[in-house]
């Protein structure tokens, strides 16, 4: 596991409360802007960060964050763009966990092995790229085992309990469950569909349980914060960076979800 | 090129042609590509699921249709003995319908009850309506907005075949977003729905099922030609966007080495502008479930393509032809738009043959080599569909603004 993901499971496990996991996508609405709000995410309560990686067919995401990949790509956005803004905000913060999220063919374009130990350099603890299933995850998990990135995979209501050793055989860091079939940014899961699956998934597995897709509310986070050691925020904070081009009102966002997070098991 | 014993046996068992094909898929949606590659298998070996296609390809598609000797494109080439494989004539008018057929029957072993479907130049998507009547199963067709708006007739065709044609607006608003989009519904539905693709690209099984369900097409020309000829053709020509008239044409041939196979991609307005040809102008990559030769930037970000064929505008290609590329065995080349366009016209004023604008591009390499072969030289194109859905965009092609208003 990466150090930092490491050491924030550790104190938050101390804490006795779950992680706030906050997504945006890096060069959303803007490099500057995406940059601003990156560096603000720790201060306003995330306790790790998903960075997404702008992709041209962001084929598993709905609307909110399809626009969001247009709006960084149309700003300039780019691979390269996004783990420079991964350095830029290592020079302030050195702990909190951030996890790249994207698709496969950017990273395949770089070079896996390459890219592993680039991402690595700037600073990046952790990679869901969604389209890379265990079938296929041979090519980039050995990259990342030696540069000491987390492959942290996505479960989903379809894995059962033939299908989650298989899922698990390659994770680290956490395991994301994915709590709706579907794409980013639509329905949400009932409490008791998520407790039912975290259980299942723990019968596989010791690593920490986050649980994205969804969750758009204070309310909604704590809930889940209750059933699994993280709750994961995407297109909530998306959408109002869409609708207000500035970091104010998405990092307030970001504040009101954590202190749900935060009293959830108060 | 060096030599293989065989060009038939792949993929291997996780689905690869050499480093091209695989799953590249979400997590949700892996279990299911399992199932059907299990259902798959399974039905492959059936003998009564080979039976019920062959039935429905004979009494219902209408097949085998003719291999026709083109006399008079032959006479105006000046060179070899052409002929045409006439999928134009197969019921919903091109060669789509085939490998519909096969899946259909899938889905209902699978016990799905809705389809849903991507669709460039809407043939695909008329073929899937048409079995998605017949079977009695609820079709949703994803197609970009601009394909609805440059194939007006097939939109209709699908609506008045019970199907849901539901526009696509992201992107370019064409086939590689309708796929997108598709992929998004069946994440969203994955336990009553299958998803019907169109041609022989997609995660694994996709790329060889297609691929068999399609073979009936080389199948029948090596009878054909045996038949009519005494022997094997000699070349064979056939367009690709995704490349499924093609592969169905080329199998059946590929240890073969005496036949010379030539893939025609479409080279839009030129390959140092905008155009759909991935082999000659993209490199590896990974989108849609397979990894393939694809339309990119340096950074991985997927290109546009262009074509004037709604059916061939698509910046990927089948994984088997990316592979049969690197191999040497087919050889890839490219048409142009106005190329094209005049073979559409060529076709149908010699032969009384409306032939698709993407078969045209076929027609257009065939009429590019065809001059310089020997008179015995026997040449078979691929005519995968009929151009009745692109006369409106060949009036506007033409300048033809009182029959473009008309059309």
């Amino acid at each position: 596991m990466s150090k930092r993901l490491d050491a924030r499971f550790a104190k938050l496990k101390s804490e006795n409360r779950a992680a706030l996991v906050t997504f945006i996508t890096a060069s959303d609405p803007d490099r500057a802007t995406s940059q601003v709000v990156l560096n603000g995410l720790p201060g306003a309560g995330a306790d790790i960060i998903e960075l997404g990686m702008p992709f041209t067919d962001p084929m598993a995401d709905g609307p909110a964050i399809q626009l969001a990949a247009q709006r960084a790509l149309a700003a300039g956005g780019s691979l390269k763009v996004t783990l420079e803004m991964v350095a830029e905000f290592r020079k302030t913060d050195k702990d909190t966990p951030i996890i790249l999220m994207g698709y496969y063919n950017p990273i395949y374009a770089w070079g896996p092995e390459k890219f592993a130990g680039d991402a690595a350099l700037a600073g990046v603890d952790g990679l869901i790229i969604v389209d890379l299933p265990p079938e296929e995850a041979d090519e980039l998990v050995p990259f990342l085992k030696s540069a000491a990135i987390d492959f942290i995979v996505l479960t989903t209501p379809t894995s059962d309990d033939a299908r989650l050793p298989v899922v698990l055989a390659n994770a680290s860091g956490f395991v994301y469950y994915v709590s709706i079939a579907g794409v980013t940014g639509t329905s949400s899961a009932t409490g008791a569909a998520i407790e039912e699956a975290v259980s299942r998934i723990r019968r596989h597995t010791d690593l920490p349980v986050c649980v994205g897709f969804g969750i758009k509310t204070a309310d909604q986070a704590a809930e889940v914060a209750r059933l699994a050691e993280g709750a994961v925020v995407g297109s909530a904070i998306v959408s109002v960076l869409a609708e207000t081009r500035s970091a104010e009102a998405p990092l307030a966002l970001v504040k009101d979800l954590a202190k749900g997070v935060r009293e959830a098991r108060l | 090129m060096h030599s293989l014993n065989t060009y038939r046996a792949g993929p291997d068992e996780r689905g690869h042609f050499g480093i091209f094909g695989g799953r590249y898929v979400a997590e949700t949606l892996m279990p299911l590509i399992l199932q059907v590659e299990k259902a798959y298998a399974e039905a492959k070996a059936d003998p009564a699921f080979q039976a019920e296609f062959r039935d429905l390809l004979s009494q219902y598609v209408g097949r085998p249709n003719p291999l026709y000797f083109a006399r008079r494109l032959t006479e105006a080439f000046g060179g070899a003995k052409v002929f045409l494989k006439r999928e134009d004539l197969n019921h919903t008018g091109a060669h789509k319908i085939n490998n519909c057929i096969g899946q259909i029957l899938l889905a209902r072993r699978m016990g799905k009850q809705r389809i849903i479907a991507e669709t460039g130049a809407g043939q695909h998507g008329v073929a899937t309506a048409t079995v998605c009547a017949l079977f009695g199963m609820q079709c949703v067709i994803y197609m970009g907005a601009t394909d609805i708006e440059r194939q007006m007739p097939n939109v209709y065709r699908m609506k008045l075949l019970g199907a849901e044609v539901k526009p696509v607006t992201s992107g370019a608003a064409t086939l590689k977003d309708a796929m997108n989009d598709a992929l998004r519904d069946w994440v969203s539905n994955v336990e009553s729905t299958y998803y019907l693709i169109g041609t022989v690209a997609g995660p694994h099984p996709y790329p060889a099922m297609v691929r068999d369900f399609q073979s009936v097409i080389g199948e029948e020309v090596r009878a054909q030609i045996l038949a009519q000829e005494g022997r094997l053709p000699d070349s064979l020509v056939a367009c690709i966007g995704g490349g499924s008239n093609a592969m169905g044409l080329f199998h059946p041939f590929l240890d073969e080495p005496s036949v010379r196979i030539i893939g025609v991609e479409a080279a839009g307005h030129g390959l140092d502008k905008l155009h759909a040809a991935s082999l000659t102008g993209g490199k590896p990559g990974v989108l849609h479930g397979n990894r393939t030769y694809l339309l990119q930037d340096a950074d991985g970000q997927i290109a546009e393509a262009h074509s004037i064929s709604a059916g061939l505008d698509y910046p990927g290609i089948g994984p088997e032809h990316s592979w049969l590329h690197e191999t040497g065995r087919v050889e890839y080349v490219s048409i142009k738009d106005d190329e094209a366009v005049v073979a559409f016209q060529q076709c149908t004023r010699l032969e009384g043959i409306i032939p698709a604008l993407e078969s045209s591009h076929a027609i257009a390499h065939a009429a590019k080599i065809a001059p310089s072969l020997p008179k015995d030289h026997l040449m078979v194109i691929n005519l995968s569909g009929r151009g009745d859905k692109d006369v409106s965009t060949i009036a506007k092609a033409l300048g033809d603004e009182h029959l473009g208003g008309l059309v």
